[in-house]
């Protein structure tokens, strides 16, 4: 049984963590969806000449 | 009268260093004003309490740093004397909110000048008309003679690491649009120069240590991009001081010398998929992935020799290595919470997706703009940073307290003692990387040669002196 046990968590090792299984990446797009859905209205104000409006001399 | 007895160098570790980071701001005023107003003008508004407290645009605040207005009106945050790389970062993330934290009263004296406009600060390297404005590192190295073959050793992997360390941007060309890896690549004209507005080197080769010139000098990498995830400055960092510690205990670099360097780093900056080569002066051609590889693995045969292993180094090797098989692999995924290029490249895809629209679209232009906002209410990175869509290395107490703390084991500590003392007396002072100075009648200086030496007793004098009779 103990013998079972150190099998059972050494798989369990070999099984690696880090990778995330795909409901977390669609949980991350659904995420980044939400912030997309709260920005998007600001972002589509004027875009083009907010983006042209920043001109600024070189620096270093 | 300057102060006698300057204390001899301290012996250090010869893997301690003292890195610093300086960032140039985009500003930029968002107005309906008809009247034209200048960044001048905005600069001048915006540094109005900062001119309040230190009587100066160019001032050493009490975490040691340096806050000032650059040529081209950019606000230009000078980072204390750091000597490890995480309280770099929360030095560095300091910055960005006491800048940010200019903005309300910027914004109030534009409107009391009959002006109502938003400003916004930028993380980032050009506007919208191509201006490149910079983020520089610098690494104190110890001196050598041959300081120049010394730093062109540097070259090949400061051309490549933008696969890794880049912040990633959508250029527009007239046959159309793509997203590259750094910004800042295609406004590289040469190697190594000591001029930067003229010329635009990638590395600076001003000898201008700030510390003893007998025993250091000053890498002062201009290549880099501006960076807004944490792991991104670690890796940027971190791995070139990895290299310059190989290179300072004269380990032979792989023989990567490139046969252009300005053809390599834009051929590098344009091909996401990895598969450009550089010719090297061999003859020879290499990916930058290769070539960064090269790098890697020269490391890593070090690593537990001249490389001390620790936790960070550790963490260090990974990303640097996920990075590079990231662009081998082209899966993204590997480090799109880490890496800017690859978090912001996500988000310019998905905003994409759901315009429908074309890559050269102004929309995302404007979305770019906004990831490098530095606002935590406006500001796009952090917002995914609030979400969990970016990794942190160091938490917000900690940059809080890098606001008006610098560093305790560096100059840093005695440069911040002393101008909060002095500006709680209310005496006359001026600072600058090397001197502590009292004006007035009776006039001290404090020449600080040593960036390692976090105490000195000529500094506790001139601090008592202060709030003397």
């Amino acid at each position: 049984m103990p013998q079972q046990n150190i099998n059972q968590d050494s798989f369990d090792d070999d099984v690696p963590e880090e990778l995330p299984p795909p409901a977390a990446a669609a949980a991350s797009t659904d995420a980044l969806d939400a912030l997309l859905d709260e920005i998007d209205g600001n972002l589509q104000v004027n875009a083009e000449q907010f983006v042209r409006s920043f001109v600024q001399k070189g620096g270093q | 009268m300057i102060s006698p007895d300057v204390p001899p160098p301290l012996e250090v570790d010869a893997a301690r260093r003292i890195f610093g980071l300086e960032t140039e701001f985009g500003l930029h005023l968002d107005t309906e004003a008809t009247r034209p107003i200048t960044p001048e003008e905005v600069a001048g508004h915006l540094f109005h309490s900062v001119v309040q407290w230190g009587r100066s645009s160019n001032v050493f605040l009490t975490n040691g740093s340096r806050l000032y207005i650059d040529v081209g009106a950019h606000p230009e945050y000078a980072t204390a004397e750091a000597d490890t790389l995480t309280d770099l970062i929360a030095l560095d993330k300091a910055g960005e909110r006491i800048v940010q934290d200019l903005v309300a009263g910027g914004e109030e004296r534009l409107r009391a000048a009959g002006i109502d406009g938003t400003i916004h600060l930028y993380k980032n390297n050009t506007d919208s008309a191509g201006n490149s404005y910079g983020c520089h590192e610098n690494y104190l190295v110890r001196r050598r003679a041959d300081f120049k073959a010394f730093a062109s050793d540097l070259l090949p992997f400061l051309v490549t690491r933008q696969i890794v360390t880049g912040a990633g941007c959508i250029t527009r060309t007239p046959q159309g649009a793509h997203f590259s890896f750094s910004p800042r690549a295609d406004h590289m004209w040469e190697g190594m120069s000591s001029a930067t507005t003229r010329s635009r080197p990638m590395i600076n080769t001003r000898d201008e240590p700030h510390a003893n010139a007998e025993l250091y000098r000053r890498m002062h990498v201009i290549v880099g991009d501006s960076t807004m995830a944490e792991p991104t400055t670690l890796v940027k960092m971190g791995s070139t001081d990895l290299i310059l510690r190989l290179m300072e205990a004269r380990v032979v670099m792989p023989g990567m010398t490139l046969a252009r360097e300005m053809q390599a780093i834009r051929d590098v900056a344009h091909d996401l998929t990895g598969q450009a080569t550089v010719e090297l002066a061999s003859g020879r051609s290499a990916t930058a992935v290769e070539v960064q590889q090269e790098y890697i693995d020269l490391v890593k045969s070090h690593r537990g020799g001249i490389i001390e292993v620790n936790a960070e180094v550790e963490q260090i090797l990974d990303l640097w290595q996920r990075g590079v098989d990231a662009v081998r692999t082209q899966d993204f995924s590997l480090i799109d919470t880490e890496l800017d290029w690859a978090i912001k490249l996500k988000i310019v895809r998905r905003y994409q997706e759901r315009l429908g629209c074309r890559l050269d679209d102004p929309r995302l232009a404007r979305l770019e703009l906004a990831f490098h906002d530095v606002s935590p209410e406006h500001g796009l990175f952090y917002r995914l940073q609030a979400q969990g869509l970016v990794r942190r290395i160091v938490d917000d107490e900690r940059i809080e307290k890098a606001m008006t703390t610098a560093p305790t084991s560096t100059r840093a500590h005695l440069r911040g003692m002393f101008v909060r003392a002095a500006v709680d007396a209310g005496r006359d002072y001026t600072v600058d990387w090397v001197h502590l100075k009292v004006t007035g009648a009776q006039s001290r200086t404090v020449l600080l040669k040593d960036p390692f030496r976090s105490a000195d007793a000529r500094v506790d004098e001139l601090i008592d002196s202060l709030v003397g009779p």
